[in-house]
C-alpha cells in the first residue's frame, strides 16, 4: 500500500471526513456563540421575531382547522351511528391509489435528477427560458394539460401517427400508463426545479476544490451531490406522492375506466352520487392517513445537508466540460424539452384561433376574478408561508418536521370535501356567496402553502446556519441583517414560490364550486360551463387564456425574484 | 361636488331597488347559464311577467344538484331545482313539492309526476364522424361485433353516463352484466362527465361517444358542419326527461309555480332547441328550427319509472363497475 499513490477519490473523502469533524467540533469551542446563533431567527430577534412565531402558529392551526376540521363538520353532518367500513371498492380504490402514486413519483424524480443536475451544470443559450417553461406543466389546469397530452399520445396523436408511419399500432395510453405519463408530465418539472434550488445551494467553492483535488464526476457526485439529493430529495417526492395521490381528474380522464378509481374519485362518488357523507369522511381519513404515512417516512429519511456558506461565486465544473457526460445532458435536457414542449405546443395550438378571434365578455369578466382572487392568495400565502418558515426555524428539529409534515397533509385534503365541510361550517352564519372571492383566496392560499413551506424552509434554514455565526460577531441585525443577508438568499425561493402559489390559485382547485354566486365564477368555472355548451373552441381559447394568464403570474414572480 | 353626491345615491340606490322586488332562485347545471345556454335567453322573458329577479345558480350537474339541496337542508335559498332527470326524481321526491299543475307536454312517455314538470328531452345516442365511420352500427349487438372504438361517461359522476347504464339494463335485463363485458373492449376509456368525453370524440380519440340523437344538430346549425351523426339502434333509445320542481323550503312558492307554468310556454321552450339542443317539452309555434333532429318514434323510446330506476341503479352499477374493472 505504502508505496503506491492513493486513487484520487479516496482522499478527499478523508478531506472531508476531517472537515466534517472539524465542523462538529466548533459548537464545543463557543458554546455562548452557538446559543446566540440558535436563538436567532432568520428575522432576527426581539418584538418582530415574537410577532413572527405568534402569525405563524396562526397560520398553522389555519391549516389544521381547514384540513382536519373540514372533514370534522362533514362527519358530524353525516351523523353516523354505527363504524363505516371501506368495503371492497374503497379497498381497490386504495390499492390503486398507492400503485400510481408509488410509480408516478418514482418515475417523476428518477428523471428529475440527471435532468435537474444537466440543467446544474450547463450553460447554453436559451437557458433562463427553459427554466422558466419548466414551471409550465405544473401551473396547467389538468383537462387542458390532459389534452395537451393526448395531441402527443392519444390514439390519434402524434406518437400515434410517427408509429402508424412505421406501421406500429396506435399507442394506447388509457390505463395506469396514462395516469402515470400525466403525472410525471406534472411533476418532473416541479421536482427539477427544487433540486435544482438544492444543487444553488452548493457553494461554488466546493466544486473549485473538488476540481482542484482532481476529482471525477463520480467523486463530486458522492460527496457533494448525493448529500445534497439526500436532503431535498424525501421532501421533493413526497409533495408529488402528495399531488398524485389525490389525483382526480386525470384518473378520471386516462385511466380508461373504474379500474383506475382513486379514493378522490371515490369520495366524489360518495358525496355527489350516494350522498353518503360518513363514507366520504372516511375516505378522507383513509387518504390522510395514507399521506400522514408517506410523509413520515420521508422525513425519517431526510437528512439535513451542511455545505456550510459560500461567496456565490459562479460554478465552474471542469470535471464535466466534454466528454461523454457532455453528451448525456445533451440528451437528457433535449428529450425534456420534447417531453415538456410538445403537449404545451399543442395546447397552444388548440386555443389560439379562438382566443384570436374574440372570447364573450363573461369570460374577461371571470378571468379578472380570477386574477384579483391568485394576487390575493399569492399574497397572502407568501406571508404564511415565510411566517411558518419562521416559526420552524427556531423551534427543536423534532417539533419543526413534525408541523412541516402537518402543513404539507394540507395537500393530501380531498378538495370536495374540504369545500363541503367549509360549506357546512360558514352556511348558518354568512351568505357563502359574499364570501366567495375571500374563501378562495384563503383556501387557494393554505392549498398552496405547502409547496411555499418545502421551498422556503431550508432557504431560511441555511441562512441562520451559514451566516448567523457571521452576523453575531458584527453586530448585525434588523434592517441590515434583512437586507444585505436575508432578502438576497431568499429573494428567488420566494419569488419561485409566490409564481407558484399565484398561478395555481388561476387555476383554480374546485373547492370553492359551492361558493360561487350567480355569474361570479372563476376562470376554470366558465371553461367547464364552456365545455358543457359544446362550446369546445372557445373553452379551448379560454383555456388558453387561463394558461397565458397563470404563466404570465408566475413568470413574473419567478424572475422577479431570480434577477 | 353635488352631481357626484347624486352620482353616488343613484349607485347606491340601484341595488337596493332591485331587492325591493322577490327574488326566485334557480339552482340548475352549469351549461344552463353559460352566454349560450337558455338562461340569459329565459331570465329577462319571465322578469317581464313575474316583476321579481330571477336568479339562476349554477351547482353543478344533475346528482351535485340533490346533493347541494340535501347539504343545505332547510336553509337552502333554493325556490326551484332544474335539471334533474328520471334517473334522478326518485330520489329528490322527498325534497319538492307536489307542483299541482297539468302541463299538456309532448315528451315520448305519458308524463303525471306529481313533484315534477318537464322541460325538455332527449335520447341517447352513439354519435359519429361519417367521414370516419363508413358503416354505423345498428344495434348495441353489431357495436359489441365491430372494431370501433367508443367514449363514455362514467355513471357515478355523470348523468349521460347513468343514461347509457338505464339503456344497457333496459335492453338486456338480468344479461346485463354480461352485456358489458362484451362493450367493455370497445371502450376507449370512461370520463367525469359528458365534456371531456365529447372533447376526447372531437379530437379524434374515439370513433363514437355517449351522446344524444340532438348531438349532430349543434354541429349543423351553429357550425354548418354536418359530418356528425348519430347511430340509429333498432333496440330502441334510452330517454333523457329533463324535469323542475319546487323546492319545499321555498318562501316563494306562488312565483315558483308561476314559473314552472311559464316553463312549459312558447317564452321558455322556443329557446330550448337551438341552446340546449334538446327537444323541447312543448314544440314551438314555429315548429323546430330549419335542420334539426327527427324526434324519436314513441315506440323506439325506453325508460324506466323513476322509481324502478331508483331500484335498478345499485345492481346495474355494480355489474358495470365488476365489468369494467377487469
Amino acid at each position: 500500500m505504502a508505496g503506491r499513490a492513493q486513487p484520487l477519490d479516496r482522499f478527499p473523502s478523508r478531506l472531508d471526513h476531517r472537515l466534517e469533524r472539524k465542523r462538529n467540533d466548533l459548537p464545543v469551542l463557543d458554546a455562548e456563540v452557538t446559543e446566540a446563533i440558535r436563538s436567532r431567527s432568520a428575522l432576527g430577534t426581539g418584538s418582530a421575531a415574537w410577532l413572527t412565531a405568534a402569525f405563524g402558529w396562526g397560520a398553522l392551526l389555519l391549516v389544521a382547522l381547514l384540513a382536519f376540521g373540514t372533514v370534522l363538520a362533514v362527519l358530524w353532518r353525516a351523523g353516523v351511528e354505527e363504524a363505516p367500513s371501506l368495503g371492497p371498492a374503497g379497498w381497490a380504490a386504495l390499492r390503486f391509489t398507492v400503485l400510481q402514486a408509488v410509480l408516478s413519483t418514482l418515475l417523476s424524480v428518477a428523471i428529475a435528477v440527471p435532468l435537474a443536475r444537466a440543467l446544474a451544470r450547463r450553460r447554453f443559450p436559451g437557458r433562463r427560458p427553459l427554466m422558466t417553461v419548466l414551471g409550465a406543466p405544473f401551473l396547467l389546469p389538468v383537462i387542458v394539460a390532459v389534452f395537451g397530452l393526448l395531441a402527443v399520445w392519444g390514439r390519434s396523436g402524434l406518437a400515434s401517427q410517427i408509429g402508424g408511419q412505421l406501421g406500429l399500432a396506435p399507442f394506447d395510453i388509457y390505463g395506469l400508463s396514462g395516469v402515470v405519463l400525466a403525472h410525471v408530465f406534472f411533476n418532473l418539472p416541479l421536482v427539477a426545479r427544487i433540486l435544482l434550488r438544492g444543487w444553488a445551494g452548493i457553494p461554488a467553492e466546493h466544486f473549485r476544490l473538488a476540481a482542484q483535488l482532481g476529482m471525477g464526476p463520480g467523486a463530486v457526485f458522492r460527496l457533494l451531490e448525493l448529500p445534497m439529493l439526500r436532503a431535498a430529495v424525501p421532501g421533493a417526492a413526497l409533495l408529488v406522492f402528495l399531488l398524485c395521490a389525490t389525483s382526480f381528474a386525470v384518473a378520471l380522464t386516462l385511466g380508461g375506466g373504474p379500474r383506475a378509481t382513486t379514493l378522490e374519485v371515490a369520495i366524489y362518488q360518495a358525496i355527489r352520487f350516494e350522498f353518503d357523507l360518513g363514507q366520504a369522511a372516511l375516505l378522507a381519513v383513509v387518504q390522510f392517513a395514507l399521506c400522514a404515512g408517506v410523509a413520515l417516512v420521508a422525513l425519517r429519511v431526510a437528512r439535513a445537508e451542511a455545505f456550510g456558506p459560500g461567496l456565490d461565486r459562479p460554478v465552474l465544473r471542469p470535471d464535466v466540460a466534454r466528454g461523454l457526460w457532455c453528451i448525456v445532458d445533451r440528451l437528457v435536457i433535449g428529450a425534456t424539452v420534447l417531453f415538456i414542449g410538445l403537449p404545451l405546443v399543442a395546447v397552444l395550438e388548440r386555443g389560439l384561433v379562438p382566443l384570436l378571434s374574440g372570447l364573450p365578455s363573461a369570460v374577461w369578466a371571470a378571468a379578472g376574478r380570477s386574477l384579483v382572487v391568485a394576487l390575493g392568495s399569492a399574497a397572502l400565502v407568501l406571508l404564511l408561508a415565510l411566517a411558518v418558515a419562521l416559526l420552524l426555524d427556531r423551534l427543536a428539529h423534532r417539533l419543526a418536521e413534525g408541523l412541516q409534515g402537518l402543513a404539507l397533509l394540507g395537500l393530501a385534503t380531498s378538495p370536495i370535501v374540504l369545500g363541503t365541510g367549509l360549506f357546512l361550517v360558514v352556511r348558518p352564519f354568512l351568505d357563502p356567496f359574499a364570501l366567495v372571492l375571500p374563501v378562495t383566496m384563503l383556501v387557494n392560499a393554505v392549498m398552496t402553502l405547502p409547496f411555499a413551506l418545502v421551498l422556503l424552509r431550508p432557504e431560511v434554514a441555511r441562512v441562520r446556519r451559514d451566516y448567523g455565526m457571521l452576523a453575531e460577531s458584527l453586530g448585525m441585525a434588523g434592517r441590515p441583517w434583512l437586507r444585505h443577508v436575508v432578502w438576497p438568499r431568499l429573494r428567488a425561493p420566494i419569488g419561485f414560490s409566490t409564481g407558484i402559489a399565484a398561478a395555481l390559485s388561476m387555476g383554480d382547485l374546485g373547492v370553492v364550486a359551492l361558493f360561487a354566486p350567480p355569474g361570479g365564477g372563476t376562470l376554470p368555472l366558465e371553461i367547464q360551463g364552456l365545455m358543457a355548451a359544446y362550446r369546445m373552441e372557445t373553452a379551448a381559447g379560454a383555456s388558453l387564456l387561463l394558461v397565458l394568464l397563470s404563466f404570465a403570474l408566475f413568470a413574473v414572480f419567478d424572475r422577479a425574484g431570480r434577477s | 361636488m353635488r352631481p357626484l353626491v347624486i352620482g353616488l345615491a343613484a349607485l347606491l340606490a340601484a341595488p337596493a331597488a332591485a331587492e325591493d322586488r322577490p327574488v326566485l332562485t334557480i339552482y340548475t347545471y352549469d351549461s344552463f347559464v353559460t352566454d349560450w345556454g337558455p338562461g340569459p335567453m329565459i331570465e329577462p322573458r319571465f322578469e317581464e311577467i313575474c316583476g321579481c329577479d330571477l336568479q339562476l345558480v349554477a351547482a353543478g350537474d344533475g346528482a351535485a344538484l340533490l346533493s347541494r339541496l340535501r347539504l343545505e337542508g332547510a336553509r337552502t335559498d333554493a325556490d326551484i331545482v332544474l335539471g334533474l332527470d328520471t334517473s334522478l326524481t326518485a330520489d329528490g321526491a322527498d325534497l319538492v313539492l307536489p307542483h299541482g299543475l297539468s302541463p299538456a307536454v309532448e315528451v315520448p312517455v305519458e308524463w303525471s309526476d306529481p313533484n315534477f314538470v318537464p322541460y325538455d328531452w332527449g335520447a341517447f345516442a352513439f354519435v359519429y364522424d361519417t367521414t370516419k365511420v363508413e358503416a354505423a352500427p345498428t344495434s348495441f349487438e353489431e357495436l359489441m361485433a365491430s372494431d370501433l372504438s367508443i367514449v363514455i361517461q362514467d355513471p357515478r359522476s355523470s348523468t349521460p353516463g347513468l343514461g347509457l347504464l338505464m339503456w344497457v339494463k333496459h335492453v338486456y335485463g338480468d344479461d346485463a352484466a354480461e352485456a358489458w363485458a362484451r362493450l367493455a373492449p370497445r371502450i376507449v376509456t370512461v370520463t367525469a362527465g359528458w365534456s371531456e368525453a365529447y372533447g376526447l370524440f372531437l379530437e379524434g380519440e374515439a370513433d363514437m361517444v355517449l351522446s344524444y340523437t340532438t348531438s349532430p344538430t349543434y354541429h349543423l346549425i351553429a357550425e354548418e358542419d354536418d359530418s356528425k351523426a348519430a347511430a340509429v339502434f333498432e333496440e330502441g333509445h334510452y330517454l333523457q326527461i329533463e324535469v323542475a320542481g319546487i323546492v319545499k323550503e321555498t318562501d316563494q312558492p306562488e312565483l315558483a309555480r308561476a314559473f314552472l307554468e311559464f316553463m312549459v310556454t312558447e317564452g321558455f321552450q322556443a329557446a330550448i332547441p337551438t341552446t340546449n339542443w334538446m327537444f323541447p317539452a312543448v314544440t314551438p309555434a314555429a315548429g323546430l328550427p330549419e335542420g334539426f333532429a327527427e324526434p324519436l318514434d314513441p315506440a323506439d323510446a325506453r325508460l324506466f319509472a323513476p322509481e324502478e330506476a331508483q331500484a335498478l341503479r345499485e345492481t346495474a352499477l355494480d355489474e358495470w363497475l365488476a365489468a369494467l374493472s377487469r
